[in-house]
């Protein structure tokens, strides 16, 4: 299968097999008209299978939610063809209005206009705890 | 003595906001209150004490509000959510940076967990935390810290047990946070299954490397403990009635359990109690909860002094 390089925009790489969808959707890109491609499943040397990203035309990417989604995806910056930045993702320390706190008893279920905060307890086990109520969530868990 | 310096204009949100130098500077001055009160009677004259109580509350919000009166500065505010703006749908961080303009510092109580870190947000005086739902209390700890310190002479090398519900009591998970920092201290948790502690806590501990065990026999547990932690099983928290009535008399502390106690083991309650320790253990000399009330009313004037950074004259 053959997908054309980029002349400029992103390329998210080694993206775990089968998470490509989900990244995809965070980045709510939907209503673009540039060219999107989603590779699934690509043989990958390191892990076998990944999944491959690469959106036209877009430089602007929350990295703090990428990392989140998946902290061993890579991300290209192409200008003109040419590789022009190159990031890899890892878990970020505090999350802002991503991850949503489910306990009912947590601040956050009442009071409008507080964004929802994360942070990081455990990047082993990618345990993160609410800012307001301490309520623990695995990012796989979700 | 003056109020501990690097405490003013702070705010009192959860027991590990304090260093314990700080704490030990706080707890120097409720003792320097407790012998001259006198001396302080007048420090907060002009000063004004919001108390912003959206949850019922006697003693809390009766010991702040005389905390403040004894040194000699004025109280407002209210005592349940139906007689505040809440009712009409206010938001907390609306309702605390309105009563922020007419006060110097606020206390607030509020049924749902971390609404004290969306009051301090918005807040521009000092916010102290008197208990966001089952989340944290910590002027209780302030309470049992300064008990613990006047009864045992330390805060280290102790062997503290907590009993009954540790899962919604918001005392307990306070507690534990505070003490975990001192040195040598172990704990011992006497709960049923369904009401053991939050992973959070568990996880407070584990970070500290403090030695814990967790136990649902009561004799056993209270074997060897320099301090044992007694708490009410909260009907208001539970969602159904049959699991409180079913958990809320596991663990009773009467006579016949505090022979075996250690004759050195003392036995602290946040209060109110309704019936996990009988009456009769009142006059057991280790019975120090109602000492533990009146320390809590001086531990209330040394923390409204250091935050507003006030000193005797």
């Amino acid at each position: 299968m053959e997908v054309n390089s980029i002349e400029n925009g992103i390329v998210i790489d080694h993206i775990r097999a089968g998470s490509g969808l989900k990244l995809l959707s965070h980045l709510g890109i939907d209503t673009r008209t540039d060219t999107v491609a989603l590779i699934m499943n690509a043989t990958s040397g390191k892990h076998g299978r990944k999944d491959i990203i690469k959106i036209e035309n877009l430089l602007d990417v929350d990295l703090t939610a990428l990392g989140l989604l998946d902290c061993g995806a890579t991300v290209n910056f192409i200008e003109h063809g040419k590789l022009v930045r190159k990031i890899k993702l890892s878990l970020p320390e505090r999350v802002v209005g991503v991850i949503r706190c489910k306990n009912p008893r947590c601040v956050t279920s009442v009071e409008p206009a507080i964004p929802h905060v994360f942070l990081l307890v455990d990047p082993d086990t990618e345990e993160y705890r609410c800012e307001y109520c301490d309520e623990s969530v695995r990012v796989n868990e979700r | 003595m003056g109020a501990p310096r690097g405490l003013k204009g702070r705010s009192l949100l959860e027991p590990g906001d304090f260093t314990p130098g700080e704490l030990a500077e706080l707890f120097d001055l409720a003792d320097e209150i407790t012998e001259s009160p006198e001396r302080y009677a007048e420090v907060a004259k002009g000063k004004i004490l919001a108390a912003l109580f959206f949850e019922p509350s006697t003693r809390t919000r009766l010991s702040f509000e005389t905390a403040m009166l004894r040194l000699g500065g004025q109280v407002i505010g209210f005592s349940e959510a139906q007689s505040s703006s809440a009712a009409k749908g206010e938001s907390i961080a609306d309702t605390v940076r309105t009563v922020g303009c007419y006060s110097d510092i606020t206390v607030i109580r509020h049924p749902k967990e971390g609404s004290c870190r969306v009051a301090a947000a918005a807040s521009d005086v000092p916010v102290i935390n008197a208990g966001d739902g089952g989340h944290h209390h910590p002027t209780q700890t302030l309470t049992d810290l300064l008990t613990i310190r006047r009864e045992k002479g330390r805060l280290t090398g102790l062997r503290v047990g907590l009993c009954g519900d540790l899962k919604f009591g918001r005392t307990v998970h306070s507690l534990i946070r505070a003490m975990r920092v001192y040195e040598g201290t172990e704990f011992v948790l006497i709960s049923p299954q369904e009401l053991r502690v939050p992973a959070y806590v568990i996880r407070d501990m584990e970070e500290r490397g403090c030695p814990y065990e967790e136990t649902q026999d009561m004799r056993s547990g209270m074997r060897g403990l320099d301090m044992l932690y007694m708490t009410r099983v909260q009907r208001e928290r539970f969602f159904n009635e049959e699991d409180y009535i079913r958990l809320k008399d596991q663990f009773l502390l009467g006579a016949e359990q505090m022979r075996w106690a250690p004759s050195s083991m003392i036995v602290l309650h946040p209060l109110p109690r309704v019936n996990e320790i009988a009456a009769e253990v009142d006059a057991d000399p280790r019975a120090v909860y109602f000492k533990q009330a009146k320390n809590g009313m001086y531990v209330r004037m040394a923390l409204i002094c250091a935050l507003l950074g006030l000193a005797a004259r």
